[in-house]
C-alpha cells in the first residue's frame, strides 16, 4: 500500500504544481491578487506531497520491499541501515525523485524566507518554479517510476553497487543535488523579473543571497565528490574529467560568474541583461548536465541505466524551458536600461572580465565534453577526449582570472586609478616572484610550472593581505565583504593543492613480504601482515601497515580488499593517513601468492603533498559564500509588506 | 533579429546536436581494423596442442572468426546461432579464438554447447586479441578471400545481425 | 607530558624495539623501473575500453592489464611513445586516445577554446567602447528612482 500512496502523492503533486505554476503568474500579470495568493499554499502542498512520496520510497528500502522493482534493484537485506537508506538515491529513478524533492524544498524556502518582498514577485518566481516541477514531475511519472512494482517480487534483492557502499553516498548527492537544483531559483529569479519587465536592482538583490546559498552547495557537493572519488576509487586522483564531473563543474563555473555579475547589477545596476542571461545559462547547464548523464549519449563512470525514451523526454524538457527563456529574454532584453556609467578601468570591467574567462572555461568543458558527439554526429567516428584535453586548455583559461582576483577586489567602482593600484600593489608583485622562486626549490625539485602556479599564489595572498589591512584601517568591513576575502582566499589555498600535489606526489607500486618496507616521501611503511575479517555484507583481507617518519612511528593502516557477496568485483579501499601539509596513502593491489595471510602483495603507496588543500579550499569558498549570504541587509523585512507589494503591482501595471 | 537572439540560435543548434547524438550509440567503437588486412599470428590449435593456426591458411577462402571464451555469458547467448548456421549447407568455414581460458574450461563448454568451430585457436595470454582490437567478448571478424577484414561484430551475433549484414556481406564476397 | 602520553610512547617504543632493527626494502613491482614510468605516462593518456571511462593506468580490468603488459613489452622493444599509441590506435581506433590527434576533424576542439576567449575579449571591448558611448550620465530612470527610493525607505524603516 504505501508505494501506491508515494505514487499517488506524486500524481496528486503534479497536479497541485501545475495550479502553482499557472494561476500565480496569470494571476501577477493581470494583477489578481487571489490568483497571486495561491502561490505560497501550492508551494507548500507541493512540498508536502513530494516530501510524503520520498518518505514512502524511504519506507519501501526501511522495510525491504522488493515487490518494488527499484527496491529490488538497488537494496538487499544484508546492506546496512545507513546504506539501505541513501539507496534511495543510489539509481536514476531515486536520484531524479531526491531531484525534484529539492526543487520543491528549494520553492518552499523561497515562499517561507521572501516575505518582505513584493507579492507579485514572490509569486512570479514559485509560479516559474512551479512550471519546472511539472516538467520534472512529468518525467518522473511517465518514464521513471519508482513505485513500480514486480509482479512475481524476488525474495532479495540485487543490492547496492559496493562502489556506492561508503558514506559518500550519504551527503555526497543531497549536497550536489542542492547546489545543481538551487540554479534554479536564480532562474526563476531572472524570469520573473523579466516577464515582470523589471530588471532592476531591488531584483539583484533579492535573487542574490539565493543564488550564494546554491552555490556554496554545488562547491560543498563538487568538493565532496571530488574527494569520495580520491579516497574510494583507489588510484588518488581527485579530478577526471569525467562528463558527470563535467556537468556539474559547467554550472558551477556560471555560477560563479553569476555570483559576481549580480554584485555589479545590485551595486551599479549594470549588466542586467548579461545577469539575467547567466542565471538563465546556470539553470540550463544543470539541466543539460542531467540529460548528459541520464540519456547515455555520453559515457562515464557515472552513467545511469540508459533508456532512450528518458533521453528523448528530457531532451524536449530542455528545449522548452530553456527555448522559452531565451525567447523570453530576446524579446525583453533590448528595452532594459544600461545602467550606470563607468571608465574603463573600473571595478565593473574587472568583474566583465572575470565573467569572460569563467564563461569562455565553461565553452571550454562544454567543448571537450560534447565533441565526441560532435564527431560522432557528423559521421567522423569515435573519439575520446580526456583529462590531458582539459588540462591543456583549462589551465591557460584559468590563470590570468588568479591575476585578476587580486586586482578586482582593489578597483574602486565607476573609475579606478591604475597606476595607483599598481603602486599599492608592487609588493605583491615581488611576493610572487619570490614565491615562484624560492617556493619550489624548498618543496624539492624546481618546476616551471609549479613555480607559476606558486607566483600567482604569492600574488595573490600578498594582495590579500595588503587590501585587507587597508581595508581594517577604514573601519570595520561588512559581513559579506568577509565573505568574499574568505571565499579568495580560499581560491589560494585550493591552488596550493592543485599545484603541489600535481608535481610533487610520489608513487610506488612494490612487492611486500610482511616484515618488508618501503618509503616514499620520507614516509616508511612497513607490512606486517594481512587477515581476513568478515563485514556485514563483505569479506574483507585487511592488510596491516606500521606508518613512520624518520623512525619514528606515526600509526598502523589497515587498508582493505574486499569482496561484496552481491558482486564479483573485488574492492579496493585504501589506507590513508591525511595530515595538514600531506596524505600518505596505502592501499592493496592483489595477493601474489595464493597464501594471502602470510604470502606477498602487490602494494600501492602514495605520497601526497598538500592534497587535502584541494578540499580545504573549496571549503573556505564555501564559508565565504556563507558569509556572503548571511549579511543582513538581505534579511530585512519591510514594515508593511502591503505597501510595497501595492507599490510593485502599481508599477507592473 | 537583434544580437539578443544569439544565445537562442546557438541552444537551438546544441538541442539539434543532442538530438542526433540521442540515436548514437557511444559504447560501440568501430574498429580500425575493417578494409585491413587482418594480422597475421600463430598459436596452437585448443583440440590439438601440438598443431598451429595462422590465418594465413584461410588465404582464398571467406570465413568468419569468432572470439569466445567459456567464461563469457553473452557467448552462451550467441553459440547456437552459431551453431545452427554452421549446419546449413552454404555456410561458410567459421574458425574460433578462445580466448583468455583455461583448456579443459574450453573444450567441456564446446561438449556442452556443440561445437561449430572448423577449429579454435588457443589465446592463452590474449595477445591474438590484443593484435585484433578485441574488448569485449564475443566478437566476430569478417575476412575474405584476400585476408582482409570485412565487417566486424562487437558484442554477440544475433539472428539480425547474421541475415542482414553478415550474410549478404558474405554472398557478395563469395562470388 | 600526561601519563598516558607516557604510556604511549613507552609502547610506541617497546613496538619498535621488538622490530628487527634492518627491515628488508620492499621490491619494486616492476622489473625496469623506468620501463615502468614510461607505461605509467604512456598509459595516463589511454582509455580503457571495457570500463569506459577509466585510463589505462587507473584501471583494474582484466584487459586493461593485458594492454598495459603489451605496452610494456612494446617498450622493451625500443617503441617510442608516439609508435606505440599509434599500435593501439590501429587496433582499437582514436576511441583509446584521451589526447585526441591535431588533425581536421579535431581543429575545431583544440583551436575553440581560444578562439572563444579571443572573441569573448573582443566582444568585451566593444562592448565597453559602444557603452560609454550609449550610456548617459543618469543611470535611473525616474521609475527605477521611484523603485530605488522606495526600496531605501524599506530598508531603513
Amino acid at each position: 500500500m504505501i508505494p501506491e500512496l508515494g505514487h499517488f502523492a506524486l500524481i496528486l503533486a503534479f497536479f497541485v504544481s501545475l495550479v502553482q505554476g499557472v494561476l500565480p503568474l496569470v494571476g501577477a500579470q493581470k494583477n489578481r491578487a487571489d490568483w497571486v495568493a495561491v502561490a505560497r499554499p501550492a508551494t507548500a502542498a507541493a512540498f508536502l506531497l513530494v516530501g510524503v512520496s520520498f518518505a514512502c520510497l524511504t519506507w519501501a528500502f526501511y522495510v525491504n520491499d522488493f515487490s518494488v522493482e527499484y527496491v529490488a534493484g538497488h537494496s538487499n537485506t544484508q546492506l546496512p541501515l545507513m546504506y539501505r537508506l541513501s539507496a534511495v538515491w543510489g539509481g536514476h529513478e531515486g536520484s531524479l525523485l531526491l531531484w525534484v524533492f529539492m526543487l520543491v524544498g528549494w520553492a518552499a524556502a523561497v515562499a517561507a524566507f521572501s516575505r518582505q518582498l513584493p507579492a507579485a514577485m514572490v509569486a512570479r518566481v514559485l509560479g516559474v518554479l512551479g512550471l519546472v516541477t511539472v516538467g520534472l514531475l512529468a518525467f518522473v511519472i511517465l518514464t521513471s517510476n519508482p513505485f513500480d512494482r514486480l509482479l512475481s517480487p524476488p525474495a532479495e534483492g540485487r543490492s547496492l553497487n559496493p562502489l556506492l557502499q561508503d558514506p559518500g553516498l550519504i551527503y555526497h548527492p543531497p549536497l550536489l543535488y542542492m547546489g545543481y537544483v538551487g540554479m534554479a531559483v536564480a532562474y526563476a529569479f531572472a524570469m520573473a523579473a523579466l516577464l515582470a519587465g523589471q530588471l532592476d536592482a531591488a531584483w539583484a538583490r533579492w535573487s542574490r543571497p539565493w543564488t550564494t546559498v546554491a552555490w556554496v552547495f554545488l562547491t560543498l557537493g563538487i568538493a565532496l565528490g571530488s574527494w569520495w572519488a580520491y579516497y574510494e576509487l583507489g588510484w588518488g586522483g581527485w579530478w577526471f574529467w569525467d562528463p558527470v564531473e563535467n556537468a556539474s563543474f559547467m554550472p558551477w563555473l556560471v555560477c560563479t560568474a553569476l555570483i559576481h555579475s549580480l554584485a555589479v547589477t545590485e551595486k551599479r545596476g549594470s549588466f542586467k541583461n548579461w545577469t539575467v542571461l547567466l542565471a538563465i545559462a546556470a539553470f540550463s547547464l544543470s539541466l543539460l548536465g542531467t540529460f548528459l548523464v541520464r540519456s547515455g549519449v555520453l559515457t562515464s563512470v557515472h552513467a545511469f541505466a540508459t533508456d532512450p525514451k528518458r533521453g528523448l523526454f528530457i531532451l524536449i524538457l530542455l528545449a522548452v524551458v530553456v527555448g522559452a527563456s531565451l525567447l523570453l529574454f530576446a524579446a525583453r532584453a533590448p528595452k532594459v536600461s544600461l545602467g550606470g556609467r563607468f571608465e574603463l578601468v573600473s571595478r565593473e570591467t574587472f568583474l566583465l572580465v572575470n565573467n569572460v574567462l569563467l564563461v569562455v572555461a565553461c565553452g571550454a568543458v562544454l567543448l571537450g565534453t560534447l565533441y565526441p558527439l560532435i564527431v560522432d554526429a557528423f559521421g567522423g567516428g569515435k573519439i575520446s577526449v580526456g583529462p590531458p584535453y582539459f588540462n591543456a586548455v583549462f589551465i591557460p583559461i584559468m590563470m590570468p582570472l588568479l591575476v585578476l582576483v587580486a586586482l578586482g577586489p582593489v578597483a574602486r567602482w565607476k573609475q579606478a586609478d591604475l597606476p595607483a593600484m599598481l603602486k599599492k600593489l608592487w609588493p605583491a608583485a615581488v611576493a610572487a616572484v619570490a614565491a615562484g622562486i624560492v617556493l619550489p626549490m624548498l618543496a624539492g625539485e624546481w618546476h616551471a610550472y609549479v613555480a607559476l602556479a606558486l607566483a600567482l599564489v604569492g600574488w595573490m595572498v600578498a594582495a590579500w593581505v595588503l587590501q585587507t589591512v587597508e581595508r581594517l584601517k577604514a573601519g570595520s568591513p561588512t559581513v559579506s565583504w568577509w565573505g568574499m576575502q574568505l571565499a579568495h582566499f580560499g581560491l589560494a589555498v585550493f591552488v596550493v593543492g592543485v599545484a603541489m600535489v600535481g608535481t610533487y606526489e610520489e608513487e610506488r607500486d612494490v612487492r611486500m613480504e610482511p616484515g618488508e618496507t618501503v618509503s616514499v616521501g620520507g614516509h616508511t611503511f612497513k607490512f606486517l601482515g594481512v587477515h581476513e575479517s568478515r563485514g556485514p555484507n563483505y569479506t574483507a583481507d585487511v592488510g596491516t601497515f606500521e606508518l613512520s617518519q624518520d623512525g619514528k612511528l606515526l600509526r598502523l593502516l589497515h587498508p582493505e580488499k574486499r569482496d561484496y557477496d552481491s558482486s564479483q568485483m573485488p574492492m579496493t579501499e585504501a589506507a590513508i593517513d591525511a595530515g595538514f601539509t600531506r596524505d600518505v596513502y596505502v592501499s592493496l593491489a592483489e595477493p601474489l601468492s595464493p597464501d594471502k595471510e602470510n604470502g606477498p602483495w602487490a602494494v600501492r603507496v602514495y605520497f601526497k603533498p598538500f592534497v587535502d588543500w584541494i578540499w580545504g579550499g573549496c571549503l573556505l569558498m564555501s564559508l565565504g559564500g556563507l558569509l556572503a549570504a548571511a549579511d543582513r541587509r538581505y534579511r530585512i523585512r519591510a514594515k508593511s509588506s502591503a505597501a510595497v507589494s501595492a507599490n510593485a503591482a502599481g508599477a507592473a501595471a | 533579429m537583434n544580437k539578443f537572439t544569439l544565445p537562442l540560435i546557438a541552444f537551438i543548434a546544441l538541442i539539434a546536436l543532442l538530438a542526433v547524438g540521442l540515436n548514437l550509440n557511444p559504447r560501440e567503437v568501430p574498429s580500425p581494423l575493417v578494409g585491413k588486412p587482418a594480422p597475421d599470428f600463430s598459436v596452437p590449435q585448443l583440440h590439438t596442442p601440438d598443431a598451429n593456426f595462422s590465418p594465413k591458411e584461410m588465404l582464398g577462402k571467406v570465413w568468419l572468426f569468432n572470439v569466445w571464451a567459456s567464461w563469457c555469458v553473452s557467448c552462451r547467448e550467441e553459440h547456437p546461432i552459431i551453431v545452427e548456421y554452421t549446419q546449413r549447407p552454404d555456410a561458410i568455414p567459421v574458425i574460433g579464438l578462445n580466448y583468455k581460458d583455461k583448456r579443459e574450461d574450453g573444450l567441456r563448454w564446446l561438449t556442452r554447447f556443440g561445437d561449430p568451430y572448423v577449429l579454435s585457436a588457443f589465446d592463452l595470454d590474449g595477445r591474438v586479441g590484443i593484435n585484433y582490437g578485441v574488448y569485449g567478448v564475443p566478437e566476430t571478424y569478417l575476412i575474405d578471400k584476400a585476408g582482409v577484414i570485412r565487417f566486424k561484430q562487437i558484442g554477440p551475433i544475433t539472428p539480425k545481425v547474421l541475415e542482414e549484414k553478415i550474410l549478404p556481406l558474405v554472398k557478395e564476397l563469395s562470388k | 607530558m600526561n601519563a598516558s602520553m607516557k604510556l604511549l610512547l613507552a609502547a610506541c617504543a617497546a613496538l619498535s624495539l621488538s622490530l628487527p632493527l634492518h627491515a628488508r626494502e620492499a621490491a619494486p613491482l616492476a622489473e625496469d623501473p623506468v620501463v615502468e614510468k614510461r607505461l605509467i605516462e604512456i598509459s595516463e593518456e589511454l582509455r580503457c575500453l571495457v570500463c569506459q571511462n577509466e585510463s589505462l593506468a587507473g584501471s583494474q580490468a582484466e584487459l586493461a592489464k593485458d594492454l598495459r603488459e603489451e605496452v610494456r613489452g612494446l617498450i622493451k622493444e625500443g617503441k617510442s611513445d608516439s609508435e606505440v599509441k599509434d599500435f593501439l590506435v590501429s587496433r582499437y581506433g582514436d576511441f583509446v586516445l584521451y589526447r585526441p590527434q591535431v588533425k581536421p576533424t579535431t581543429y575545431l576542439l583544440w583551436a575553440g577554446p581560444f578562439l572563444l576567449l579571443f572573441i569573448g575579449l573582443f566582444a568585451l571591448v566593444r562592448f565597453l567602447k559602444q557603452r560609454s558611448k550609449e550610456v548617459v550620465d543618469t543611470p535611473l530612470s525616474d521609475e527605477e528612482k521611484k523603485r530605488a527610493e522606495a526600496l531605501l525607505k524599506e530598508v531603513q524603516s
